[in-house]
């Protein structure tokens, strides 16, 4: 599978826009502007672009918590990504999401989600409704380890089995369900052995490996595209932030965060991009200045949009029915 | 005027939306071949085939889910749980997922889905197939939940809830299944947020909706052997719900009694008697009184199940406590 040189220039874009917008939350959230939770997505990117750069603008993915480096693989714009972590009327959700809750339906991005595990069943029901209507679209469903605990997980992907439903499960194997680690949460070490379970492919990969990650994505989509059902792709990888900001990270060693990055899949696709001459060092340079500069115009974008209109609390809950704001 | 059966209505509202519209489908626990373990989708499967008429595994999570997931992309799918009882299982995607999609995303998607749930005792069926659940959902922003009384608003609820670009929870009760009505040569669609008058009068106003509709009809009778000539208001629609219809009527009586088979503590009608003390107080000739089932689980044993769930003259000495 030849990938061509722009491609490969597009996902380190993907990979460190993803970056750069998660250090930006970081330090907003510190600082105190960004209310409520942030989980950063910085050390996993290579899931996300290797997996996304597979899909079509009309295939679905489904999120999670960590949603931040989902939505910008498939396209997401970081300006009303950002603008929705501020809570402001310009994001992407008027506000009324924040950063758990980004959707772009245009994108085919059907939400990230604060409840672990409930976008296997929304994932099986893209795929239905692709195989009602006949399209050869597939559903990218992202998830954790520790999600694949929940019935969700083995109701989407039997019923994704036994319906041969579209839909490619990808499993971003961090290590821990918030600060308990895998072996501590479930008896397998490699989550795609629970693919036999379905009699689907599974399989694991390095998932700091971005074109590992392409590479298999791309041939699940394959087999999603060509009705021959689901695969469980489990991508190893790790968060090397806390689950959420805030998190002193108790429940893990500093040796073990340090080796993981020295596999962070970012300086290994510039060195795979430098190695095999088709981006120079200071095209790289170039790159994430540019980027950097889009993330801060986000954050500016993001600052100087107003907060949603008060009034505004009762709008969307139905497509009709608007119930009476309270009167101060 | 013809007769028709609850469960006939059902199912000719299903499939006249299948015939209009490609894009509905249902699918459930054995609603296939086998037409449905109370017999509401017979018939359809040979009709629809496999991939609209379609039976899922024992899977109520992804049932609700895959509801959602095909709602928000373009088609506007049925689901049928085989009793209400069954909605738990299915809760997150049903009150975390599908009520505030739409909202949490800022509008940006709409959620067309129905989900079908037979609910109710009286059929011996006890306690983890019997519940009236409706305060679980109708107090759940996002979700509009309806409750047919009869043949004819079981079929143009069906029509509404289907064309409805909102999440709809569709209550059907058991025990009427079989039940025989007359209908309309032609029925239409009934608009969801649209109350009844299933029997005019000006002692009392018995406010409920179900299968309660047909034991507040026949309390009326013996209140009306008795002199007492009570209005009987069907609200069809638990959200949203008919305000004015029921605040009018309570204004022309001076007497509210409530009516549910939901266990009494915390049942939905508990807010339809918080918005008549709050809006029609000053009408009340007498306290608002409920009637519910005990705060019990439904039992098994037929007379114990009787025992505890609501019946007309339960209704009938409710009103006469506040005539």
């Amino acid at each position: 599978m030849k990938l061509s040189d722009d491609q490969l220039r597009s996902m380190l874009k993907t990979m460190l826009t993803i970056r750069h917008f998660e250090y930006e939350a970081q330090s907003q959230f510190a600082m105190g502007v960004i209310p409520g939770f942030v989980h950063l997505y910085i050390g996993e990117e290579a899931v996300a672009t290797g997996a996304c750069a597979a899909l079509n603008e009309d295939d679905y993915i489904t999120s999670t918590h960590r949603g931040h480096g989902h939505i910008i693989a498939k396209g997401g714009d970081v300006k009303y990504m950002m603008a929705e972590l501020f809570g402001k009327e310009t994001g992407y959700c008027k506000g009324k999401g924040g950063s758990m809750h980004i959707a772009d339906a245009s994108k085919g991005i059907l939400g990230a989600n604060g409840i672990v595990g409930a976008g296997h069943n929304i994932a099986a029901g893209a795929g239905l409704s692709i195989q009602y209507r006949g399209t050869d679209q597939v559903c990218v469903c992202f998830f954790g380890d520790a999600s694949t605990n929940q019935s969700t997980f083995h109701e989407a992907l039997n019923l994704a089995s036994v319906w041969k439903l579209p839909v490619v499960f990808v499993c971003e194997n961090n290590g821990y369900g918030i600060s308990v680690s895998q072996e501590r949460h479930q008896n397998i070490t490699d989550i795609s052995v629970r693919a036999q379970s379905y009699n689907i492919p599974g399989v694991t990969i390095d998932g700091n490996d971005v074109l590992a990650v392409y590479e298999t994505i791309t041939e699940a989509v394959a087999h999603a595209r060509d009705k021959k059902g689901p695969t469980l792709v489990e991508c190893k990888t790790y968060r090397h932030r806390g689950h959420f900001e805030g998190d002193a990270t108790v429940y893990r060693t500093d040796e073990e965060l340090q080796d993981w990055i020295k596999k962070d899949p970012i300086p290994r696709l510039k060195t795979y991009l430098t190695e095999n001459e088709i981006m120079t060092t200071e095209e790289i340079d170039e790159m994430e200045t540019a980027i950097k500069q889009e993330i801060a115009d986000a954050v500016a974008f993001a600052k100087e949009s107003p907060v949603a209109d008060p009034a505004t609390v009762v709008h969307d809950v139905y497509t009709d029915i608007v119930e009476e704001a309270r009167v101060r | 005027m013809t007769t028709m059966t609850y469960a006939e209505a059902i199912r000719a509202g299903m499939s006249q939306t299948m015939r209009d519209d490609d894009t509905v489908f249902l699918f459930g626990e054995d609603v296939g071949p086998f037409g449905g373990c109370f017999g509401v989708s017979a018939g359809m499967h040979d009709e629809f085939g496999e991939m609209r008429v379609r039976d899922t595994p024992i899977s109520e999570g992804v049932i609700v889910g895959a509801a959602v997931g095909a709602a928000a992309t373009g088609v506007r799918p049925i689901a049928e749980l085989m009793f209400t009882d069954f909605m738990t299982v299915g809760m997150d995607q049903l009150v975390n997922q599908a009520a505030k999609m739409r909202y949490m995303f800022g509008g940006h998607l709409k959620l067309p889905m129905v989900v079908r749930l037979p609910a109710g005792g009286g059929i011996g069926a006890a306690a983890q197939h019997s519940q009236s659940l409706e305060k679980w959902v109708a107090g759940i922003p996002g979700l509009k939940v309806v409750y047919p009384s009869n043949a004819e608003d079981a079929y143009g609820l069906l029509l509404s809830a289907v064309a409805d670009d909102n999440p709809v929870v569709y209550f059907e009760h058991k025990a009427m299944y079989g039940v025989p009505f007359e209908v309309p040569e032609k029925m239409e669609a009934v608009p969801i947020g649209k109350a009844r008058v299933a029997k005019e009068g000006e002692d009392v106003s018995i406010i409920t909706y179900g299968k309660q509709v047909l034991d507040a009809l026949e309390a009326a009778e013996t209140l009306a052997n008795e002199g007492v000539n009570a209005e009987v208001i069907d609200l069809r629609s638990l959200y949203p719900w008919d305000k004015e219809a029921v605040l009018a009527s309570v204004e022309k009586t001076g007497k509210a009694v409530l009516v549910s088979e939901e266990t009494k503590r915390g049942a939905y009608i508990a807010e339809i008697a918080s918005v008549i003390a709050e809006e029609g107080f000053y009408n009340l000739d007498a306290p608002v009184m409920r009637v519910g089932a005990l705060d019990t689980p439904v039992p098994f044993a037929p007379d114990l199940e009787q025992t505890m769930l609501p019946n007309a003259t339960d209704i009938v000495n409710a009103v006469k406590e506040i005539s």
